[in-house]
């Protein structure tokens, strides 16, 4: 028989004032097992734990049964204390009796009543409870970061610092993401280049961090302190160890027919490229789509112009397979498509663009060499219109529900941009709400309105038609009722963010999850920001919500924090509720495998001795490092050879007789 | 009237004090329990939750043990889906308790005594609310005497 310990906490009067505490022990002192009931006013403080460890050692218990408040809030403490005294942790049992009891029921009786029920269930499960001890697990001290945006790169340099080596997988053929797009960062109007590709280069360099760009993740295997990435390299038909980055294959290139990524379709570029003159690394890639020599089999000028002979045509995507403790997901966020906005003609008008493009246009770098010219013939606007909430804040299939939260403030800026460049240029912008906290945010917002004189209109705009070389704007002013018609030379789209289109793909590869917006889902919106539901994964920057730049750094370091701590600590300690098979009940039947969201179970074949002879069986093995003790399988499993450790079949069912008397 | 009939008159009518069992996930639907406590929200004492790790530990069984004990009305609740700590916990869970009301059905208990919902972390009002709703059903149909066991009569 066990020696069963019963101390009930009166919490002050949050359990005492609706739960008589008298009755409870009485009830308790009569269940079968049960050899010590005391009550204390606080259980959880230094005296209240000294008397559950007293108890343990003089009376010689076995098991403890908690009743106070959930055990979300003090079950680690108990288990602690009954460490201490020599109970191993996982003999205590918490009976919540304040957050589904006492708070909860008005009336005495019942709330008594319910308590003793509470405490008779958790004695029975507490009964049936096991030893149990945790697995120790190793972690690989090495991170690996999804995504070269500013997000990962910071991160990426935040963990290098700390001394562990960190490879960046970036998807395209340079680091830098949408930041090295931007012109300029609001709200201090600083060069966005001229802050970002110093850190490219940094991340570039530093003796911890490894680049694998032209690059994606193709499977990921294992778990927290010991994942296994296959990364697939693209091929990118030049050899990065021989290129020295000169330049001549991408002038002498003769076919020039395809839309520069990097420049948002404003430019053409080669077949053989380098997205931007910054980008690291500063190795050209041939796109195989463009490339004559790939179309036609005949070109191939490149490869002979080529100094170093760095152009190899036969080069395969080659898959890398490396062991990480830690993964940070920084894979940003994309413009959303303005096919469906037919009011704005934005595919067929060439001076109705996105606010992306128009980054492009003012940054000196851009197709204009920052002179702010009409796309369609090279003049100078007289008339700009910007228009925000273009598909953000709706509600319709066509756009995103959310605020994109980023366009109040880039749209100021830009309006700023002009104005500085050219205070001539009439500037109007059509806005829903103009939504601009954040430090020095909303008095950049006022200046643009103040001191540069931008006209904001509370209104959205119906249509743009186009009309001989101009655009006619027709919108409504919200305040005055009044109908405007602007004869605009170029209107600019603040169109929503989103999640990128592959973001699903990628949280199935990492088992995280996604919201209805496709954004990565944070372990706790609160309190656990950067944190997954999947242990030693951490998110950074845009994929996990609309962000601006201070907020993604701020992430990103946060995130690298996360990850350091844990490549920091050697060894893990798993959850040692996990299932277990009994080899002897199971069929073989692999139902089990097929379940299980972490393929934790896998097959073996073991030897087993059936009327005097030694046969093989096939049976189901669980890998208690990969198990998380959902214990989904326990039901899947027909012949009834799985269970879960610390949630038994038995334990659970003692617990619904116990409730059930 | 017969004598049967007379025994489910007395028991609706008096002193039925009908019993729910709650089945609740750690990660969702017992923090929301939690919440609906911190947030001093009432729901009749005739709840009674057991955790579990996720809404895919329960065993169709334990319902059938519920009802056989004298439980009036099963109720299981786990993450919304999509939102599974586990993944995909909840959709096995959505499809095997699919089956069990069926079955439930089909031996003859109202279906109404049995149901899974979706309550999160932060839903305590949803909690409370779930776990009304599903007393007043049961004190509708009175007490549970198909799947009960003579032995258990509370």
């Amino acid at each position: 028989m066990q020696r069963i310990g019963v101390f009930v906490c009166w919490c002050g009067t949050n359990i005492a004032g609706t739960v008589d505490i008298d009755q409870v022990k009485q009830a308790a002192e009569k269940i079968p097992g049960v050899v010590n009931v005391q009550d204390y006013q606080y259980m959880c403080s230094e005296v209240g734990q000294n008397l559950i460890k007293n108890a343990i050692k003089e009376q010689k218990l076995d098991r403890v049964v908690i009743a106070s408040c959930s055990p979300r809030m003090h079950e680690a403490t108990f288990r602690k204390a009954a460490k201490s005294a020599g109970l191993n942790p996982y003999l205590v049992e918490i009976a919540n009796i304040r957050e589904q009891c006492s708070w909860v029921h008005k009336n005495k009786e019942e709330a008594t009543e319910k308590a003793i029920a509470l405490v008779r269930a958790a004695v029975a499960k507490a009964t049936l409870n096991t030893e149990l001890v945790p697995g120790e697990i190793g972690v690989e001290p090495r991170a690996l970061e999804i995504g070269g945006g500013i997000a990962g790169i910071q991160t990426a340099l935040d963990i290098a610092e700390a001394g562990y080596k960190v490879d960046i997988i970036e998807k395209t053929p340079s680091i830098g993401g949408k930041m090295a797009q931007i012109d300029k960062t609001f709200p201090t109007l600083d060069c966005s280049a001229c802050i970002l590709t110093p850190k490219m280069v940094d991340a570039s360099t530093h003796p911890n961090i490894n680049l694998y760009t032209y690059s994606e993740v193709e499977a990921v295997q294992g778990y927290v302190g010991n994942f296994e990435v296959t990364i697939r390299q693209k091929a990118r038909s030049v050899n990065a160890d021989k290129c020295t980055g000169c330049g001549i294959c991408t002038d002498k290139c003769p076919s020039k027919k395809a839309e520069s990524e990097f420049d948002e379709g404003l430019r053409k570029r080669g077949a053989i490229y380098i997205p931007f003159p910054q980008a690291v690394p500063n190795v050209p890639v041939i796109d195989r789509e463009e490339c004559l020599k790939f179309k036609t089999g005949k070109c191939g000028l490149c490869e002979r112009v080529c100094p170093s002979g760095a152009i190899e045509f036969n080069q395969e995507d080659t898959l890398v397979t490396q062991k990480y403790g830690a993964i940070v997901v920084a894979t940003g966020y994309d413009l959303i498509n303005l096919d469906k906005f037919g009011e704005y003609p934005y595919t067929e008008h060439p001076d109705v663009i996105t606010s992306l493009e128009f980054e492009r246009l003012t940054s000196a770098a851009g197709p204009t060499a920052g002179k702010f010219l009409r796309p369609s013939n090279g003049n100078k606007p007289k008339k700009v219109v910007f228009v925000q909430c273009v598909g953000s804040r709706d509600k319709s299939s066509r756009g995103k529900t959310y605020c994109s939260k980023i366009c109040c403030m880039y749209t100021a800026k830009h309006a700023m941009l002009i104005k500085e460049k050219y205070p001539e240029i009439e500037v109007y912008v059509f806005y829903i709400d103009v939504r601009t906290p954040g430090k020095n945010f909303d008095e950049f917002q006022r200046r643009a309105v103040e001191e540069y004189g931008v006209n904001y209109i509370k209104g959205m705009v119906g249509k743009v038609f186009p009309e001989g070389d101009k655009l006619q704007v027709h919108g409504v002013d919200a305040l005055s009722s009044e109908t405007l018609i602007i004869d605009a030379d170029m209107v600019v789209l603040a169109a929503a963010t989103k999640a990128k289109d592959d973001a699903q793909e990628l949280g199935r590869k990492l088992s995280i999850s996604t919201d209805a917006n496709n954004f990565f889902t944070e372990a706790h919106p609160k309190l656990r920001p950067v944190e997954t539901h999947s242990a030693g994964i951490y998110l950074a920057g845009a994929c996990q919500g609309p962000k601006d730049i201070p907020e993604t750094v701020a992430q990103s370091s946060a995130a690298a924090a996360k990850a350091i701590g844990l490549l920091n600590k050697g060894k893990l300690v798993n959850n040692p509720c996990v299932s277990q098979v009994d080899e002897q009940i199971c069929s073989g039947c692999l139902a089990c495998t097929k379940m299980c969201p972490y393929e934790a179970i896998s097959s073996q074949v073991i030897e087993v001795k059936e009327q005097g002879k030694i046969v093989k069986k096939t049976v189901a093995h669980v890998n208690e490092a990969l198990c998380q003790g959902c214990g989904g399988c326990t039901v899947t499993c027909r012949a009834g050879a799985l269970d879960l450790k610390g949630f038994m079949n038995r334990q659970i069912l003692a617990e619904v007789d116990a409730i059930c008397l | 009237m017969s004598l049967e009939n007379k025994q489910i008159s007395s028991e609706n009518t008096s002193n039925f004090k009908p019993l729910i069992v709650a089945f609740c996930c750690n990660w969702c639907s017992y923090a929301g329990a939690d919440l609906a406590g911190t947030s001093r929200l009432n729901y009749p004492a005739n709840v009674k939750i057991i955790k579990v790790p996720c809404s895919c530990r329960v065993n169709p069984n334990f319902v059938l043990r519920a009802f056989q004990r004298g439980a009036d009305g099963v109720v299981i609740a786990g993450c919304h889906p999509g939102d599974c700590h586990y993944t995909s916990g909840n959709y096995y869970t959505r499809r095997r308790f699919t089956l069990m009301k069926n079955l439930l059905e089909y031996v003859g208990l109202e279906p109404e005594r049995f149901k899974v919902d979706w309550i999160s972390a932060g839903e305590g009002n949803k909690f409370a609310a779930v776990m009304n709703e599903a007393l007043e059903q049961v004190h509708k149909l009175g007490p549970n005497r198909k799947l009960r066991d003579a032995r258990w009569k509370r």
